[in-house]
């Protein structure tokens, strides 16, 4: 388990803020800053369909595509688009999509198969609010489809949340090592905040994991047996031998991948739990009331699957209150109930989409369960 | 004494599980002596749909990937452009094809895709237990159609292979049938000819076999037979709707 940027007191400080020389910063959109992330990971091959507020990222790769030899495909649809992306994941390459939730919702079979056939891709999703045609402001509606798998079977993502355009970036190129360090379908999910607003950010350089060879993608069998990639199992106990398996990789990213940023001191009476965009809003809510005296603490889980269950249970070892804040009406909510020690309080407040809760409404509400 | 008849190298050296006088066996065997003719086999990757189609993979002594139902042909454009000089085909179903799949059938023809699309059109719904297909033909009984298929109720059947000989992306658009040994050769023709123009990196190719399929028509191998001449080719005429000459498209 690990911070990407450790414990930082007084609940952490902006990375590019401080350090980074003028000359290394960028000002990006924070999808275009995800795209560029990607190409410097090595992706190559886009397929997507136009939808709002996620149409910078295709724009962004079918131009700077044709510099690095990339590939891109405007699809017919969502689902021609996460197939096109299932094709090019067996033949080995890196390569990614992009939608907004709707469009995501008509992956999720595609996505399925992915698991199923274990195969690694980038599913990038920068929300907007639902159900239905929802309208196109930032949401955190899409975590249960997310975090569950979101199409059917047994399976689960890894799921990635930036909070920040420099996340935006920088997750984007772990997200590809992630995908191919366990041949699992990786989900990076933004909003529409997040994919939209400009901000500045250090171009950090792409330093690839230590990754499996791929001895398994489809070329033609020259020199060596057939290669099958697939996801139907019929025979008797295949299917079980197959679920238990893919259980067993999930047992895995659990143990090695949660990734969290937190700030919460000991003797904190309240730590207040949020990702994404909801977590700046919450984090700037936290610093006015440390400002007012108050000793509360901030937690920002960064991996939503594997969630950071066992950081929240350490915290809730000596703080009993926490207050998990979220633009929909209570999804994360129910990871943080289940990680904390029997006798923590948790609270919820839920701001749905339409605008973004501002910092003052969460300090009243912390006013309100604080001890 | 001299061998006259074997397994072609592309095919497994195991026993097909198709029901008797289904034609998904013939089928294959065309698909593979043209992967042999041109020395194809190594560098062949073939996409699966879902239906009786889905085992090729158990057959073909190739790579192969497995498509969520309908989507083979957005499958093999990945698979495809990553790998441009290798063969890509798909083998489908007509309910995979033309249901559910029609969307990724007709843009990938029109992006003239370098690809081949094996189309075993045999107008019902076999893996399933024999439901209404797209290409059911008017007054055919199946289990969802018990009354026979009725144009006021289910529309007319869909002929794949005029419709898109229109798109400009085709390059090759046929349809064959393998009901006598006359139509068995042409058929071996148009497969061949489609992987050869694939080769050439010509575009989209396609060929539409009709074929029987005894145990969902509720008919002996022979009657079977007798079905496609009779009432699939008046319907669903055989020919060739679009060849594209040269390179002018490019």
């Amino acid at each position: 388990m690990r911070g990407l940027r450790g414990d930082v007191p007084g609940c952490g400080h902006r990375g590019v803020e401080v350090g980074i020389p003028v000359e290394k910063r960028l000002f990006l959109k924070g999808n275009e800053a995800l795209a560029r992330g990607a190409i410097k990971a090595g992706c190559r091959y886009y397929f997507g369909y136009p939808i709002t507020p996620q149409n910078d990222i295709p724009e962004f790769l079918s131009r700077e595509f044709s510099k690095v030899e990339g590939c891109f495909i405007q699809a017919e649809s969502e689902v021609a688009s996460i197939n096109m992306l299932l094709g090019a994941a067996a033949a080995g390459a890196r390569a990614m999509t992009s939608s907004s939730s709707p469009g995501i919702s008509l992956m999720q079979e595609g996505i399925s198969y992915l698991a199923g056939s274990e195969l690694p891709a980038v599913i990038v999703n920068i929300s907007r609010s639902g159900p239905g045609l929802g309208g196109i402001s930032a949401s955190q509606g899409d975590y249960f489809q997310s975090t569950r798998g979101g199409g059917h079977g047994d399976y689960r993502t890894i799921v990635l949340a930036p909070d920040s355009v420099q996340e935006m970036h920088d997750l984007a190129m772990l997200a590809f090592d992630l995908a191919d360090k366990y041949r699992n379908p990786a989900i990076l999910l933004g909003d529409a905040v997040l994919g939209q607003m400009q901000e500045t950010m250090a171009d950090t350089p792409y330093r690839p994991l230590p990754l499996p060879p791929k001895d398994w993608v489809l070329s033609g069998p020259s020199g060596r047996p057939p290669r099958l990639v697939k996801s139907l199992y019929l025979k008797d106990g295949e299917m079980e031998r197959q679920n238990w398996k893919l259980f067993e990789k999930y047992g895995r990213m659990k143990k090695e991948e949660p990734r969290f940023e937190t700030a919460v001191a000991p003797d904190s009476d309240l730590a207040v739990v949020a990702f994404g965009s909801a977590a700046r809003v919450a984090k700037a809510a936290v610093r006015t009331a440390r400002a007012k005296g108050m000793k509360a603490g901030f937690f920002r889980p960064i991996t939503l699957f594997p969630f950071p269950e066992q950081a929240i249970l350490e915290i809730s070892r000596r703080v009993k209150r926490f207050l998990v804040v979220e633009m929909n009406t209570g999804q994360m909510v129910e990871d943080v109930k289940l990680a904390v020690a029997r006798d923590a309080e948790v609270y919820f407040y839920g701001h749905p989409p339409g605008s973004p809760p501002v910092p003052e409404e969460l300090l009243e509400e912390i006013r309100k369960i604080y001890p | 004494m001299k061998q006259v008849f074997k397994r072609p190298q592309s095919l497994k050296d195991v026993p097909f599980h198709f029901c008797p006088g289904c034609h998904h066996g013939t089928i294959h065997r065309l698909v593979a002596e043209a992967l042999d003719q041109f020395h194809l086999r190594e560098r062949t990757i073939g996409v699966a749909g879902v239906g009786c189609s889905v085992f090729v993979y158990e057959y073909f002594d190739i790579d192969v990937a497995e498509a969520p139902h309908g989507r083979a042909p957005a499958v093999a454009t990945g698979l495809k452009r990553v790998l441009p000089d290798r063969i890509v085909f798909t083998y489908q179903g007509d309910g995979d094809l033309a249901s559910i799949g029609m969307s990724e059938i007709v843009h990938t023809a029109n992006r003239g895709e370098n690809i081949t699309v094996i189309f075993v059109n045999n107008t019902v719904y076999g893996m399933t237990g024999g439901q209404m297909a797209p290409t059911t033909l008017l007054g055919q009984q199946t289990t969802t159609s018990p009354y026979g298929r009725d144009f006021q109720q289910d529309g007319y059947p869909i002929r794949m292979a005029e419709m898109l000989a229109t798109l400009e992306g085709v390059a090759f658009s046929a349809r064959v049938a393998l009901n006598n040994p006359a139509n068995l050769q042409k058929a071996k023709r148009a497969v061949r000819q489609a992987f050869e123009m694939q080769m050439n990196d010509m575009g989209f190719t396609f060929v539409e076999l009709l074929s029987s399929c005894p145990t969902n028509w509720g008919l002996n191998p022979k009657k079977s037979i007798e079905r496609i001449e009779k009432e699939l080719i008046p319907y669903f005429p055989l020919g060739v709707f679009k060849e594209r000459k040269g390179t002018d498209h490019l």
